[in-house]
């Protein structure tokens, strides 16, 4: 329960359904530590982990009568997403915390906690659907009825075991709907707008969590300024430091030709920024390391999916195929924009997920 | 669901006669207890029999007897009333968080602040004490019973060091009124803050002995209640019900209350113990007050044993305080040199007046078994149990 709509819903609907439910709100980030350093915001109003959510959420668990409780996992939440989050930036990927979180907080350190305290299964507001196949004999995971809230994209890393005990109440529902249901059952969050960032970057602004973030570790922010680069080689510029950069992004590259420049590679090794044309942009391959499939065992033959390599992408026609142990190789029918290291590649097969895996 | 209830370090139930004793207050026999008509004779009179009994319960004459709203404000009140900018306070790592931050909140506005460390078993060494003291140290305040351990520092002695130096000493005694029998003379000390709430009384009560010929600056302003040391019109049902508190806390340790509770206490600790592999007594080597216990059971979340308990009945804590989740292991604890881990992993329970033998046997019932669950189900356990 993280004090928005969706998790409210759920704990409501299942709740009328008569099941007999524990609320929970993991406590990740302590909202408060970051507060005011390197121009970080002094107060964080209404993000994950606020005293304000954890206040919603309790009001909302004791509104529907169930037993609800805060567990702390701060630790874990830092070590297995703060952290490699500025790691990967640092390296010059784009990293996706929310997958991880999915991956070692919500499936894993949530369900032994629920286990352990006598629960057969975790429920969440994640707009997704989950059954057994009984023909393939696995677990599915599926895209939402809601395309538009589809978060299959972050749940690309679950295994057999943890999509056994989760539940997506919200996975045949349509947004507006959950907000009325929400409304009907008088849950005051019914109106409560969406977060949309990174729960632990209030403002959005990563690069200032990152400078914040070491400072108050006492570390100092690594050094990576380099060149800026054409795709030949050429040093146009100078950069300040690669974490300032995403594939894709076309402001703040501090160099001016003719014609828009966009930034095509990162290398974390040279510490350069390789820049180009949109025309740059495009690839047909993507290779992805640290694989999860979920409606195959294995991927014994090259297969026909739809790929999304990013949330906010249209699944595009691609044939993966195995290329090395814990290796898939994606071959698009298109090339695509800004394939983008850090990133997941997700497998579809229609709106089954078929796996997934982070892009190199 | 059968609940037991074994948390009374956080709060108490109000005793049938305590309650009897200030519902008339709300709206039978009402008033002001300034006001100079017949209600506020009434009233008048009402407060000043609680304040009696309080004062019989510490050994002190009523006059030095000032109501609070609990035993926070008397402890800020104690602090903050006797100590200036400039001058030096010695205060104990264990202390609650209402003398630690009241003491920081000194800090802050110029004074010096030593906190001394306590041993293993979580006692102070009163030799410390003595070294600590300077030409201008103004207070020491150490705790009678701690909160989370149960632990009874030897405060006979460090009032001693204090009234040799001429330095004022404040013991926060919330947890041992009631519990253990106080004599505010014997002990030696100036001021001595007791809570309401933690005594059979309701929340929102508490009183500050205050011993006579000692000039405390009041936190607030507003009127000459109190002798001038506490402004604020009196919280007649809190302070009556915290009178009659008093007088059955008293006749209680006559009786030997304690010495029955502290008899069920180490019968679940023993019995826990005999049931539970790497679990022990968090203080086992210092005196401890009657009713409390402070257990770590290695390997597991504490966290997780608390909730596990109350889906079942069982109300414990971990003795950790908490806002908005943002959990801070326990500073007693790892004053005590516990680490982190077992710090975590530890649980208080805490028994009152109205604990029975069947609680204990529920608690005995459940406490390993849930463990042993928790445990299989814990990862770490599983790969030290494998080795």
């Amino acid at each position: 329960m993280s004090g928005g709509v969706d998790s409210s819903t759920v704990a409501a609907m299942l709740r009328a359904e008569g099941h007999n439910i524990i609320g929970l709100t993991m406590q990740l980030w302590n909202q408060r530590r970051l507060a005011g350093r390197e121009g970080m915001p002094e107060s964080v109003q209404g993000r994950c982990c606020s005293i304000d959510d954890v206040y919603d959420a309790r009001r909302v668990a004791q509104q529907i009568g169930i037993p609800y409780y805060v567990v702390n996992h701060e630790d874990r939440f830092e070590r297995d997403v703060v952290r490699p989050f500025v790691e990967e930036y640092l390296s010059g990927r784009t990293p996706i915390p929310c997958s991880l979180c999915n991956n070692h907080l919500k499936f894993d350190q949530l369900l032994i906690v629920a286990q352990q305290i006598g629960a057969e299964r975790v429920a969440t507001g994640h707009y997704a659907r989950v059954a057994y196949d009984e023909v393939r004999g696995r677990w599915l995971l599926r895209r939402p009825a809601d395309l538009s809230k589809d978060q299959t994209y972050f749940l690309f890393g679950l295994t057999q075991d943890q999509l056994s005990r989760a539940l997506f109440p919200l996975g045949e529902m349509k947004k507006p709907q959950v907000r009325e249901l929400a409304a009907t059952h008088g849950l005051a969050i019914a109106e409560k707008p969406d977060s949309q960032e990174i729960c632990f970057v209030p403002g959005g602004d990563y690069k200032r969590f990152i400078d914040a973030y070491l400072a108050e570790q006492g570390e100092s922010l690594p050094d990576t300024s380099g060149e800026l680069v054409t795709t030949r080689g050429d040093v146009i510029g100078e950069h300040t430091g690669i974490h300032n950069f995403t594939v894709g992004q076309r402001k703040g590259l501090g160099v001016a030709t003719g014609s828009p420049l966009y930034v095509i590679q990162i290398s974390g090794a040279q510490k350069q920024v390789v820049v180009g044309g949109d025309e740059h942009l495009y690839s047909r391959i993507l290779r992805t390391k640290r694989v999860n499939l979920i409606s195959v065992a294995e991927l014994q033959e090259p297969m026909r999916v739809a790929v999304k390599i990013r949330h906010r992408h249209e699944p595009a026609a691609a044939t993966i195929e195995r290329s090395g142990v814990d290796e898939i190789l994606a071959t698009f029918d298109e090339p695509q924009r800004a394939i983008t290291p850090g990133q997941a590649a997700v497998f579809y097969d229609g709106d089954i997920v078929v796996g997934g895996g982070w892009i190199v | 669901m059968h609940r037991v209830y074994l948390d009374n370090n956080a709060t108490t139930p109000v005793l049938p006669e305590v309650f009897e004793a200030m519902r008339p207050w709300f709206a039978e026999r009402f008033g002001n207890a300034s006001s100079i008509h017949h209600h506020g004779q009434e009233t008048r009179a009402a407060v000043e029999d609680a304040r009696e009994s309080v004062a019989k319960l510490l050994g002190c004459r009523p006059s030095e007897i000032v109501f609070t709203s609990g035993g926070t404000e008397a402890d800020n009140l104690a602090l903050s009333g006797l100590v200036k900018a400039g001058e030096h306070v010695i205060t104990s790592s264990t202390e609650h968080h209402a003398v630690l931050h009241a003491a920081k909140h000194l800090e802050e506005l110029g004074c010096e602040l030593t906190v001394l460390p306590v041993d293993a078993s979580g006692l102070v060494d009163a030799a410390d004490v003595q070294r600590a003291l300077r030409p201008y140290t103004k207070l020491v305040s150490i705790m009678g019973a701690n909160n989370e351990t149960g632990v009874l520092q030897p405060i006979g002695p460090i009032a001693k060091i204090a009234a040799e130096a001429g330095v004022y000493f404040h013991t926060d005694a919330v947890q041992a009124a009631g519990k253990v029998p106080i004599d505010v003379k014997r002990i030696g000390c100036h001021v001595l803050s007791i809570s309401g709430h933690k005594m059979n009384a309701p929340q929102g009560v508490g009183a500050l002995y205050v011993k006579k010929g000692t000039k405390v600056t009041p936190l607030f302003f507003g009127g000459r209640h109190e002798r001038s040391r506490r402004p604020g019109t009196e919280n007649v049902p809190g302070i009556v019900a915290l009178g009659k508190a008093a007088e059955l806390a008293r006749q209680g340790l006559q009786r030997g209350d304690d010495r029955r509770i502290a008899a069920m206490r180490d019968r679940l600790e023993q019995g826990i113990l005999a049931q539970v592999d790497e679990a022990g007594v968090n203080g086992a080597g210092a005196p401890r007050v009657s009713n409390t216990s402070n257990i770590h059971f290695d390997h597991i979340e504490g966290e997780s044993l608390v909730i596990a308990l109350d889906l079942k009945g069982l109300a414990v804590s971990t003795g950790a305080a908490c806002s908005s989740g943002a959990i801070e292991p326990s500073h007693v604890l790892l004053a005590m040199g516990l680490k982190p881990q077992r710090a975590r992993s530890s649980i208080r329970f805490s028994l009152g007046k109205q604990t029975t033998e069947q609680d204990i046997d529920f608690a005995l019932a459940l406490v390993p078994e849930t463990v042993a669950r928790l445990r299989a189900l814990s990862p770490r356990y599983k790969v030290l149990a494998g080795s």
